[in-house]
């Protein structure tokens, strides 16, 4: 079995908050996931992107934790967009319609650069 | 090397009376030192090849050799020397002392030498050969008396029937070499409908391999009834060997406990050839690390376990099948056995193909090399209706997963790795892989409580235009999957709902079709994906 251990980091880029994740997407990466949130909103982005570039499986339990995180952005009214998935888990965002209130891009300049059409409305 | 010298007296006063006349009287009695002391003549001797090649009888005194034995016939007394030779082979001497009447031996005695030794030579060789084929022969009734005290050993150690499983069909075969070889395999009823076996090979033949067969036979059927684990068994059966185990001698054994209930086959080795599953995939080696018993104490040996599905043979066998020669001296070999496996049919047809190939390898007129046992359990294809009443396919996988955290990318992994070939496209294989994971994780979840010892069984089958997975837990019922709400994201977002609840949503949305059944004991859900072509607009997954 080819578990990968979840981890996250976070990185700043023209004032959006980058969170990599790293590693499968399940019950086990909540903790890694929490604390990279708690990191990215500290400074205050614009925007907080998700690279899922270097994701492996993503299972409900991660699709939850996502939730988790897309709630959290939209209480605080931070936007958040996704760049790095592959087509089977772009579908599942699509049919959770996760990708109704998060946009889905095709790589970080696209993410970033986003961000800032959202930042300035 | 005769030495006939006291004989040869007698021979001559008998002569010198007179041939016919009667024996005088007064017949000289021996005198006491008569006997000659016999001298051993070493192979290497000079004074052989002067014998053989002399023509009659050699003074001996006259005689100047560079020889051992020489120097002790003359120490020893001895005047003449008479070679006895037959067909060209020296195969005696006569050696003659002096004439009583210390006269020199004339002519005429060397003459009636000559015509004595030319008389007795044959007489002698014939006695030899008959001596040495008497010999001969009783060291070939020894033999042969060991050999059937080895065979006699060894067959009354064989189980006298096999098992009747039901569910399973089990067969085996056993044929010893001429010289008993030290092969032995056993069937052991245990508690609970288990069933123990073996099967295993003693170095060495004969007599003492057959010994070390049934002591080990023996301590293995005891242990097996009080410890159950293959391990421990066969860790107890080596401490039990090594004291007593011959020097250079050991046992390579298997031994396995079916539960003929599961499939479940538990298993440890003590260096014996490993055995093949015949899976509707083709053909897996067992391995399981250990030593030979009878080597070192001390010894553990890994336990393994592996599930035979429906349709499953499981092969045990001795090397007498994979070392055979043809006539080019080239072995039978394990890949071969292992593509037979793959090949034929499981059960008895599988022994006797198998039989049929080695005989055809090694020649009609070979002499079998060494013992030849083989042992295959089958179970029987499953023919049942699927849990929906509808027909069951060509089952091509089944395995358990243990309910743990995580383990559902395991029946994700196996389930991939099985239906990959039937043509199914990237993107439905993915979508096919995330509803597995998702129903193993509602079943090590809702149905086994993510209890270890509870595992979930996964069904892979093949039918006509589609693949259909089960993946079955020991829960109860629970909400059917057609019935499941579709989770609220935005209510999830608004904090109303719990972010999780996406399980039976996506096992609906990622296969054509989702059932769920209970059978009381079993919670199943069953997976269908249609092996459709790929949309040619679709985007091809690299990556899970």
């Amino acid at each position: 079995m080819t578990t990968r251990e979840a981890l996250a980091h976070v990185r700043l880029r023209d004032g959006v908050a980058v969170i990599e994740l790293i590693g499968d997407l399940n019950a086990a990466a909540e903790s890694a996931l929490d604390e990279a949130w708690t990191a990215a909103t500290a400074v205050r982005p614009d925007a907080v992107v998700l690279s899922f570039e270097n994701s492996g499986y993503i299972n409900s339990t991660g699709i939850a934790l996502v939730v988790g995180l897309l709630a959290s952005a939209r209480a605080h009214r931070i936007p958040i967009r996704a760049y790095g998935l592959t087509d089977h888990y772009r579908e599942i965002f699509e049919i959770t319609r996760l990708a109704d209130f998060m946009a889905i891009d095709i790589d970080e300049d696209s993410a970033v650069h986003g961000a800032g059409g959202d930042r300035n409305g | 090397m005769a030495a006939l010298s006291s004989t040869f007296r007698r021979l001559r006063r008998r002569t010198a009376s007179g041939a016919g006349l009667p024996m005088p009287e007064d017949r000289a009695q021996p005198v006491p030192g008569d006997e000659a002391t016999p001298v051993d003549i070493a192979p290497n001797d000079p004074l052989l090849a002067y014998l053989q090649s002399a023509s009659g009888a050699v003074d001996v005194e006259a005689l100047e050799l560079d020889s051992p034995a020489l120097a002790e016939l003359k120490a020893a007394g001895v005047k003449l020397a008479v070679p006895l030779v037959s067909q060209g082979e020296l195969i005696g001497v006569l050696n003659l002392g002096p004439r009583r009447s210390e006269q020199e031996y004339s002519s005429d005695d060397r003459k009636l030498l000559d015509n004595l030794a030319a008389q007795a030579a044959p007489a002698l060789r014939v006695g030899q050969l008959v001596r040495q084929q008497e010999a001969e022969a009783r060291t070939r009734q020894r033999f042969e008396q060991e050999l059937e005290v080895a065979r006699l050993i060894q067959q009354n150690f064989l189980p006298k029937q096999l098992p009747e499983l039901s569910g399973w069909q089990v067969a085996a075969c056993y044929q010893p070499a001429r010289e008993v070889g030290g092969d032995f395999y056993d069937v052991i009823p245990l508690a609970d409908g288990q069933v123990g076996f073996v099967i295993g090979d003693v170095t060495d033949k004969g007599v003492p391999a057959a010994l070390v067969m049934a002591a080990t036979r023996s301590v293995l059927r005891a242990s097996a009834q009080r410890l159950i684990e293959p391990g421990a068994v066969l860790e107890r059966v080596n401490e039990h060997l090594c004291p007593d185990m011959p020097a250079k001698m050991f046992v390579t054994c298997l031994y396995g406990v079916l539960d003929p209930a599961t499939g479940h086959f538990r298993f440890a080795n003590a260096g014996h050839d490993l055995p093949y599953v015949k899976t509707a995939l083709g053909s897996v080696e067992l391995r399981a690390r250990g030593m030979p018993l009878g080597l070192m104490t001390g010894m553990t040996y890994e336990e393994r376990e592996t599930l035979l599905a429906p349709g499953d043979s499981l092969l045990l066998h001795s090397d007498g099948i994979v070392e055979a020669h043809d006539p080019q001296g080239q072995m039978f070999g394990f890949p071969r056995l292992k593509e037979a496996v793959a090949q034929y049919p499981g059960g008895g047809e599988l022994i006797e193909l198998v039989l049929a190939d080695l005989h055809a390898h090694t020649g009609p007129d070979a002499e079998q090399e060494d013992d030849i046992t083989m042992v295959v359990l089958q179970r029987e294809p499953a023919h049942s209706a699927s849990p929906n009443g509808k027909v069951a396919g060509k089952l091509l996988v089944e395995f358990e997963v243990p309910s743990v955290q995580g383990n559902e990318r395991m029946a994700l992994e196996r389930v991939a790795a099985t239906v990959e070939p039937l043509g199914l496209a990237p993107a439905r294989l993915r979508r096919l892989e995330t509803a597995v994971a998702e129903a193993t994780m509602n079943a090590m979840e809702h149905g086994n409580a993510y209890r270890a010892d509870r595992p979930v069984r996964v069904r892979v089958y093949a039918e006509t235009g589609l693949v259909r997975v089960e993946v079955a837990d020991l829960g109860g019922a629970r909400p059917d999957a057609d019935q499941a709400e579709v989770p609220d994201l935005e209510a999830k977002l608004a904090g109303l709902q719990r972010p999780r609840g996406w399980g039976l949503f996506l096992i609906k949305n990622m296969v054509d079709e989702a059932r769920e059944t209970g059978d009381g004991e079993r919670h199943t859900v069953e997976l269908v994906m249609h092996l459709e072509p790929e949309p040619t607009q679709g985007a091809d997954d690299d990556d899970t």
